[in-house]
């Protein structure tokens, strides 16, 4: 029986007068790919946002691997194994592709500390890079200018940043949206081989059905900041509440793309 | 008057007078996201154009706080339609160094035209003297300008809370794309917002010229003083502004009174104090990098 | 190849300087040790500024600690040259410290103006401690003594102090652009496109930020260390904010993406100064003016315009 990964208690986030996310409780377990779905405003970014450090919770722990995390500032809980990407890009725009994952990588092995190597000839580093973009199919991009490459091409990008900190845990926010069908089914087949090699841990969250049931080992719902439902795709398609606050709404939506 | 009294009214004087300054480089701020740096720059020309009314042409000084300030909010138009308007999309730097610039000119501008030497201006008749209030005397002058002061700040507080452009501002300042898509001609408030903040600086450059010997170098020191009202009250917030100014004005009334000999240092010493304890400033929020 | 060529140009640039004082005559001299010395001073800025993406308009305060502390060293200790210029940098690596520790936590709006309040706050102390820096007359009458190390220099002499400007300009900037082109100087780049990515892979970005800002602030020491005895004065308008614009001019006018820009904009500022001045008082005017134009139509200056445009032409 392995523990939790991480584990989430009773975390609340408020602005002002409005809770953004209440009280979410959950375990998420090692190794598994846990699907986040819910409609905009949800608090699924919200709710990122606390495990990733980028905003502090108003209420409630975070705990990874046993530590408490709960509050701690970006670059800590990078450094305690969580990676996220972000739902509109967040690439460093005037450098090379493989410079962009390079940054991470420097940034990872601790010779951002060095003030007097030459950058451009640690080869080590480079490698690693080339070899990240591989994996992620945009090698051939790795000289262009990152502000330039496709939207398609910067997300996947921004998965190979997330990756050269060797995360124990990965946040992917919306890793599909404004993606063709063709990249979309391109990028489901990478992650799906991430987390079969068991290397990892994710967290997506996601608005396209597809590709949540075709990845997820389990799925949070998430409804005007509650947590409405945890289980695995089974459970939650046959969920009453699930299906009328959520599905619902998306299966009319399936119907009419697929009707017109 | 007692030696405290007088200090503490020479601080509400300088308090006030600084409130009025300070508070349209923040409205500036609030609703463009840009700190003029020649703020302080459009302070010294309203000063000066009041001495060219009053002096040159003989004009009353009512009439110059009239005209003075509208004059320096025009040339405020023409900076932000000529000028400014190119780099309003770009990066936050390019405005700080382009309104750096226009310091830089409006200095030099200044000095051409004026002279480098220190220029004076009279109050009107009505308000020079002193007053007796409560068995002491008070320059008249003083008075007035705490009066202009609170009459900024009444008037002020009625534009933002009150009144439909004061609405607009504020929806402006927290969302330029929001407003844009509600109809509001964004382009028309900026220019406005630019012009009025000006404006607000002129007022306080012809209210200031009968307490200060104008000298081209006026606008340098305002502009600092701001800069440290702004950062101890909070930067974007307008009670933060009235705070950051009193307690500057006490600063220097106080200070100036029995601690004459660091009276120079005083100010940066309360702002690093400020920022040490609270970065966003007493009342401001967001300051983190 | 092409960046061969760009070298050989650099390494002919360099003789000629070497030959200046043999093939012109001493106002060239002196024009060309205040352009290096500049040039030095605004690469420094740039460091925070092209390379970190943080606008000081306060970065005169450690190039004016820096001349203030050779002056004293060579009126009250008679130090070798090298010992004082080491004291320079020191001290205003520490004043960098402490302004760099209020400074750099805040966003840039916030940055602009304390940097310039801070560096105000210098000039008004040496404008008032009288005791200290001889408040506005500033810090004069004193001699280069030795150079240190061993050398025996006649430093008083103009071409002679030329040459040992150049020497450690050349030194310092090579120090310089090494940091800029390691690891550390990669993060700083990052950081000026994406603080928040740099901070979610891992780094704290005001740490760094405060790195450079004293890296920065102690070859802008070093910069005012050589300025002091070349001018024979240290004075309080070393630190004043009208000094903190020059350094931003010539990284503008120059340009801020590549790390010669500054060089190039310390030379062309400085023969610029010097031509307009001799027929107007009114050279901040012409300097904003300038200014405006460069930054609302030529935002990446001279040098990185013909860079730019060098590393596009026949890929």
């Amino acid at each position: 029986m392995t523990n939790p990964i991480l584990t989430i208690l009773n975390l609340t986030k408020r602005f002002g007068g409005n809770a953004a996310v209440s009280s979410i409780n959950l375990d998420v377990m090692r190794k598994e790919t846990m699907a986040i779905i819910g409609p905009n405003g949800a608090g699924k970014t919200t709710f990122y946002n606390m495990v990733s450090g980028r905003m502090q919770p108003s209420e409630g722990s975070i705990t990874l691997d046993g530590k408490d995390i709960t509050g701690l500032p970006p670059h800590k809980i990078s450094k305690l194994g969580i990676s996220r990407s972000f739902q509109i890009n967040n690439i460093f725009p005037e450098m090379t592709v493989q410079e962009n994952v390079e940054v991470v990588l420097s940034a990872y092995h601790g010779h951002s500390r060095k003030l007097f190597n030459i950058a451009s000839r640690n080869t080590g580093i480079q490698q690693e890079a080339v070899e990240l973009l591989k994996r992620l199919g945009v090698d051939s991009l790795k000289d262009r200018r990152a502000e330039v490459i496709s939207y398609g091409d910067k997300r996947l990008l921004e998965i190979a940043m997330v990756l050269a900190t060797r995360p124990k845990l990965v946040l992917l926010d919306e890793p599909t949206a404004g993606m063709t069908p063709e990249e979309t089914r391109r990028t489901t087949k990478l992650i799906k081989s991430l987390a079969d090699s068991g290397d990892y841990t994710f967290l997506i969250t996601e608005h396209d059905m597809d590709v949540v049931f075709d990845l997820a080992d389990r799925i949070l719902v998430m409804h005007r900041g509650e947590k409405l439902f945890a289980g695995t795709p089974a459970e939650v398609k046959s969920h009453p509440e699930v299906r009328r606050a959520y599905l619902g709404e998306e299966e009319d939506e399936m119907t009419e793309e697929t009707g017109a | 008057m007692s030696g405290i009294g007088s200090a503490l009214l020479n601080s509400l004087d300088i308090g006030l007078l600084l409130f009025i300054i300070a508070v349209g480089l923040n409205i500036v701020f609030g609703v463009l996201n840009i700190i003029n740096f020649a703020h302080g720059a459009l302070y010294m020309l309203g000063a000066y154009l009041a001495f060219t009314l009053i002096n040159i042409v003989g004009m009353p000084f009512w009439a110059a706080l009239l005209l003075a300030p509208l004059g320096v909010a025009i040339l405020a138009v023409l900076i932000d339609r000529f000028l400014l308007r190119h780099i309003y999309s770009r990066d936050i730097a390019d405005s700080l160094l382009l309104t750096f610039a226009l310091l830089l000119i409006i200095n030099e501008s200044v000095r051409m035209i004026w002279g480098s030497g220190i220029q004076v201006v009279q109050p009107p008749q009505l308000l020079a003297g002193s007053m007796d209030i409560m068995g002491s005397s008070i320059p008249t002058y003083s008075l007035f300008v705490i009066v202009m002061g609170l009459a900024l700040l009444a008037g002020l507080w009625f534009l933002f809370n009150r009144t439909r452009i004061g609405r607009i501002m504020r929806a402006a300042a927290l969302d330029r794309d929001m407003a844009e898509v509600l109809c509001i001609n964004t382009r028309l408030v900026v220019t406005g917002v630019f012009a009025f903040g000006a404006w607000l600086a002129a007022v306080g450059g012809v209210i200031a010229a009968p307490m200060r010997a104008l000298d081209p170098g006026m606008g340098d020191k305002i502009i600092i003083e701001s800069f440290i009202v702004v950062v101890i009250g909070g930067l974007g917030s307008f009670p933060g502004a009235l705070l950051g100014a009193i307690i500057l004005g006490l600063i220097h009334g106080v200070g100036g009174r029995y601690f004459p000999e660091v009276n120079m240092l005083l100010p940066f010493l309360g702002m690093a104090l400020v920022l040490l304890f609270k970065p966003n400033g007493i009342m401001g929020k967001g300051a983190a990098a | 190849m092409k960046i061969k060529i760009l070298w050989a140009l650099l390494a002919l640039v360099i003789v000629g300087l070497i030959a200046v004082p043999w093939i012109t005559s001493y106002f060239y001299i002196f024009i060309f040790t205040e352009i290096l010395i500049l040039g030095l001073f605004a690469a420094s800025f740039n460091l925070i500024f092209g390379y970190t993406g943080m606008l000081s308009f306060g970065h005169a305060a450690f190039f004016g600690i820096g001349s203030y502390a050779m002056a004293l060293v060579l009126i009250h200790l008679e130090w070798p040259f090298v010992v004082g210029l080491l004291l320079s940098m020191g001290v205003s690596a520490l004043l960098a410290l402490i302004i760099g520790f209020f400074c750099v936590r805040l966003n840039e709006v916030y940055f602009a103006m304390l940097t310039l309040a801070f560096g105000m706050m210098v000039f008004a102390i040496a404008y008032q401690w009288r005791s200290v820096t001889n408040g506005s007359d500033g810090l004069a009458g004193f001699s280069l003594g030795s150079f240190g190390l061993g050398f025996d220099l006649t430093l008083a002499n103009p071409a002679v102090y030329y040459h040992v400007v150049l020497a450690i300009v050349v030194i310092a900037s090579a120090v310089l652009y090494l940091v800029c082109r390691s690891s550390f100087g990669m993060i700083l780049r990052a950081i000026r496109q994406n603080p928040e990515r740099v901070s979610f892979a891992g780094l704290n970005v005001r740490t760094y930020r405060l790195v450079a800002f004293v890296i920065a602030g102690s070859f802008a020491g070093l910069a005012g260390g050589l300025m002091a005895p070349f001018l024979r004065v240290a004075s309080p308008e070393l630190l004043h904010w009208s000094m903190s614009a020059e350094p931003i001019l010539m990284a503008i006018l120059g340009g801020t993406g590549y790390f010669l820009g500054p060089f190039v904009g310390s030379a062309v500022f400085v023969l610029l100064e010097t031509w307009i001045t001799s027929f107007t008082e009114s050279w901040m005017l012409v300097l904003g003016i300038i200014l405006a134009l460069m930054v609302i139509f030529f935002r990446k200056g001279l040098l990185g315009t013909v860079l730019d445009w060098w590393m596009e032409i026949k890929k």
